[in-house]
């Protein structure tokens, strides 16, 4: 077969990263993917028959005490909470990133990885230590509440711990890299005389900064949404400590089908639409970036 | 002199590595396993011996029954003790031969889950009921209805810890049926009574230990060890065992079947029957052991534990619950997704 | 220019955004080094200062190997995960649309759309085979698993970086004769670096935190700092590995101002 050579090239460049994602990603991704059709084992595992049920659970209900059918609405509530947090985690980051990210770009050169590496240190410390250290901060006789009540905002502790909003400040933290270092890749390589051109052409600050730095670090932009949006979404440990468990998000819900529910096909069932969600999203990316492309040609 | 102490160091490092006389690895629950139990084994046996931490029995189970795990000693509670038995995971170690065998207590020989003592032996067993700060309720505490039909001034600070299990026999004896029940007209009651009792609850979590020591939670379902471990560190913390039926568990010892070495494996077993070793593993994380005499070997404090030694009236409370059938698991698992969606 | 007063760089409140973000990302840190020379047994009950769990931890070699199991897997699935995201990235970014080319992106973008548990179950089963088969139990099962889910990571920044890269300057050096090769070392790779680094850095970082994939994905004796904790998660978490961290914590911060120090002079 006669393939141009810049596909070709582009083919051989990605091989080994296939390869290795083909082990480690895309061929366990399969079995899951296989387990969605297969009845659940006994205690834990599938025994293999073929049926769709798993995927008749993820949408309805079959109540359990009167055997009528529903939309499966406890389903519903997770899956929408889920993607609420998430996309509110990633404005967050964004909102917070984008300065962060700018103010390092706009540093001298030497001593913007000075910059960066103060970003990066906490996140050298493990997340589960980290979650345990806000945790510390938010709880009713914590930092936060204890220098209020010394501020005296407020004159009884505030329950954050074991809210959303807990959950919202987790994740936000823990994320908040990825959103901030491809922001930085793409300020970084700015070209500062497009801002000096509009000043000249008498450009307000806004109409800079949405003209034409917003547009033109969109790749960076989009790239720093999605790596917090997609881990955000099946996020485990941040809603699991800060949450307080009472309310699920859906990396919480598949785990409970893996574990305690024993029910893997359904467990594989509601992974593989979480995956649909997020190839959307990341299919409307591609969209996006490639669009740009065009236009730098 | 630096240079040759480290040299020494090393050599003698070396030389314990090559006189070891095999490894054994042991697969127990996290922060579970007394340090200086292992230390002690390794000293009398001469082998080397490495822990690695499952943080449940569904993790534990999922990893023994893929293979390749390189384990050869599981800690399994004792519900999930029959579904390894049930998928030809588990070795007959010879059990009942073994020269401590004697040192179990009569009631832990002839056990539901594991009778004459084939496969496993006793690691500990604990009770699951609630824990409570008596400085914010000082009412009767050896209830269900603390977190099912929570007091006023408990409302918004209790905790359930997340086993759905346990959770769902507590509220089902609480109901008045038996664990692992399948009578529907009472689960249904279950679902609401759980649906309306969340509203009082703070959180769904783990790690009371912690959070009832420094007030964060005022009561919890929660294990009697990590009561106790919890009133050590704060006074006003007391255990309650629900009249209407609490939970009895117990983690037993047992050698796998692919297991690599056997026969440390059964040494280890054997030497954990050992009273003086048993009080060890105890003494650690606060729960009683099922050896005779082990009592001898512990720490005052906990000889006569209230979380400890149950009160004779509220014995016959007390139910060892099995894995439940699966029509049950699922009905269980459905009413625990509505609770927490 | 940059004496003007006007700066064209300078967004008004960025400066004081950042600035702020930058003191509450380390209130958490703080609290944690804090809370290591708590003399309590447990992680929320401050019990006055002591240094006990230094010692504990300095003691227990459970966590410290551990702790060198992390980094060495994290080490090494960084440097693997940034290799193949640059080749991956070069060979995806700046050409002409291909055949294949939206696939080769969804692979690679594949572990982060499947949450951690589930890829952590189907690598268990997926692995579990391969180690009855060969009999192999090592370290490199987390390493490739590990690399695996970093590849997006550090695939992303480099072609965010890549997508706006100026031609001109490898067009010129081809123009002079260049090889692709030399062309890519002597012009291409400098200009890249900063995103390999960011990608490097997140990979790192990711494969640190990861603590349910490597639960499932472990062989006897393969406990990491954060699997370590898990199993502490349902009794009681113990200020030693807060002890543990703030010792990483102040090695690292002493490595990169050490690094710093000498790049500078070399400047």
């Amino acid at each position: 077969m006669a393939m141009p050579k810049h596909a070709r090239d582009g083919w051989l460049l990605s091989i080994p990263a296939l390869i290795l994602l083909a082990f480690g990603a895309a061929g366990p991704l399969l079995i899951v993917f296989i387990y969605a059709f297969l009845e659940p084992g006994d205690f834990s595992g599938v025994v293999w028959n073929f049926t769709t049920e798993a995927w008749f659970r993820v949408f309805f209900e079959r109540d359990i005490f009167d055997g009528t059918v529903s939309m499966a609405d406890a389903h519903l509530t997770i899956f929408w909470r889920s993607v609420k947090l998430s996309l509110l985690t990633t404005l967050i980051t964004f909102l917070i990133g984008f300065p962060m990210a700018w103010f390092i770009a706009t540093q001298p050169p030497n001593r913007r990885p000075a910059w960066l590496f103060l970003i990066t240190i906490p996140f050298w410390t493990n997340l589960l230590i980290r979650t345990f250290a806000i945790l510390e901060v938010l709880r009713n006789q914590g930092l936060l509440n204890s220098f209020l009540l010394w501020l005296g905002v407020i004159d009884q502790p505030l329950q954050i711990l074991y809210t959303d909003n807990a959950v919202l400040i987790g994740m936000a933290y823990v994320y908040l890299p990825l959103m901030v270092l491809p922001l930085f890749a793409a300020i970084d390589r700015f070209d500062f005389r497009l801002i000096e051109a509009s000043y000249d052409l008498y450009a307000s600050r806004w109409q800079v900064l949405r003209r034409i730095i917003l547009p033109i670090t969109r790749p960076g932009i989009v790239a720093g949404s999605i790596l917090v949006f997609v881990p955000s979404l099946g996020a485990y440990v941040t809603p699991r400590i800060l949450g307080g468990g009472k309310n699920m998000m859906v990396g919480n819900f598949i785990e409970l089908q893996f574990g305690q529910g024993r029910n893997w096909p359904l467990g594989a069932a509601l992974s593989m639409l979480l995956l649909v969600i997020v190839l959307v999203a990341l299919l409307a990316y591609v969209r996006v970036t490639s669009g740009s492309e065009r236009r730098d040609a | 002199m630096k240079i040759l102490l480290t040299g020494t160091a090393l050599t003698m490092a070396l030389a314990g590595l090559a006189q070891a006389e095999g490894s054994l690895n042991i697969y127990n629950w996290g922060n579970y396993t007394n340090p200086e139990l292992i230390e002690k084994f390794e000293e009398e046996y001469d082998v080397d011996v490495t822990i690695t931490d499952f943080d449940s029995n569904t993790t534990a189970l999922s990893k023994i029954e893929a293979g390749g795990h390189g384990f050869d000693i599981v800690v399994p509670t004792h519900s999930y003790v029959q579904i390894y038995v049930g998928k030809d995971l588990l070795m007959k170690p010879g059990i009942p031969e073994m020269e401590n065998y004697g040192n179990i207590s009569e009631v832990w020989k002839n056990v539901d889950w594991d009778p004459g003592r084939e496969y496993t032996v006793p690691w500990q067993w604990g009770t699951t009921g609630v824990a409570v700060n008596k400085t914010a309720y000082d009412g009767d505490i050896n209830t269900s209805a603390i977190w099912l039909d929570t007091p006023e001034e408990l409302k918004g600070k209790v905790n359930v810890v997340p086993e759905m299990q346990d959770i769902m026999n507590l509220s089902v004896m609480y109901m008045g049926g038996e664990p692992c029940t399948n009578d529907k007209e009472l689960l249904r009651q279950v679902r609401d009574k759980l649906v309306e009792a969340k509203s009082d609850w703070m959180s769904m979590d783990y790690g009371m230990t912690e959070k009832m020591s420094n007030g964060d939670v005022m009561a919890s379902v929660n294990w009697n060890g990590s009561t106790f471990r919890a009133r050590l560190n704060n006074p006003d913390v007391a255990y309650g065992y629900p009249k209407e039926g609490y939970i009895v568990w117990m983690d037993n010892v047992a050698v796998l079947k692919d297991a690599q070495n056997v026969e440390n494996a059964k040494l280890f077993v054997n030497f954990i029957m050992d009273p003086e070793n048993a009080a060890l593993i105890s003494s650690f994380a606060r729960y009683a052991n099922g050896i005779d005499g082990s009592e001898e070997y512990m720490p005052d404090e906990m000889k006569s534990a209230p979380e400890i030694v149950v009160p004779e009236e509220l014995k016959a409370a007390g139910k060892f619950t099995s894995s439940c059938p699966k029509e049950v698991q699922d009905l269980y698992t459905a009413i625990w997704t509505d609770l927490q969606k | 220019m940059r004496d003007r007063k006007f700066s064209i760089t300078r967004m008004p409140g960025f400066a004081t955004v950042a600035i702020a973000a930058f003191v509450l990302l380390y209130v958490p840190i703080v609290t944690m080094v804090i809370y290591s020379f708590n003399a309590s047994d447990s992680v929320a009950l401050w019990g006055g200062f002591s240094l006990r769990w230094y010692a504990i931890a300095w003691e227990n070699e459970f966590v410290q190997q551990a702790t060198i199991r992390s980094l060495v897997i994290a080490v090494s699935a960084a440097l693997i995960a940034s290799v193949l995201a640059t080749l991956a990235a070069l060979g995806t970014t700046r050409r002409p649309s291909f055949k294949g080319q939206t696939l080769i992106y969804v692979m690679i973008n594949q572990p982060l759309m499947v949450p951690e548990i589930v890829t952590a179950v189907a690598l268990l089963i997926f692995f579990a085979g391969i180690k009855v088969a060969t009999g192999y139990t090592g370290l490199l099962y987390l390493i490739i698993a590990h690399a695996a889910f970093c590849v997006p990571f550090a695939y992303l920044p480099i072609r965010a970086r890549l997508e706006g890269m100026d031609l001109t300057l490898e067009r010129a050096a081809a123009d002079l004769y260049a090889t692709p090769f030399q062309t890519f070392r002597r012009v291409t790779l400098p200009l890249l670096a900063p995103g390999i680094a960011a990608g490097a850095m997140l990979s790192f970082v990711i494969s640190l935190d990861d603590v349910i994939i490597t639960e499932f994905v472990k062989s006897a004796g393969q406990d990491t700092l954060p699997t370590y904790m898990l199993g502490q998660l349902r009794r009681a978490v113990t200020p030693e590995v807060n002890a543990i961290s703030t010792a990483l914590l102040v090695l690292t911060v002493l490595l990169l101002t050490a690094f710093f120090l000498l790049t500078r002079k070399r400047d």
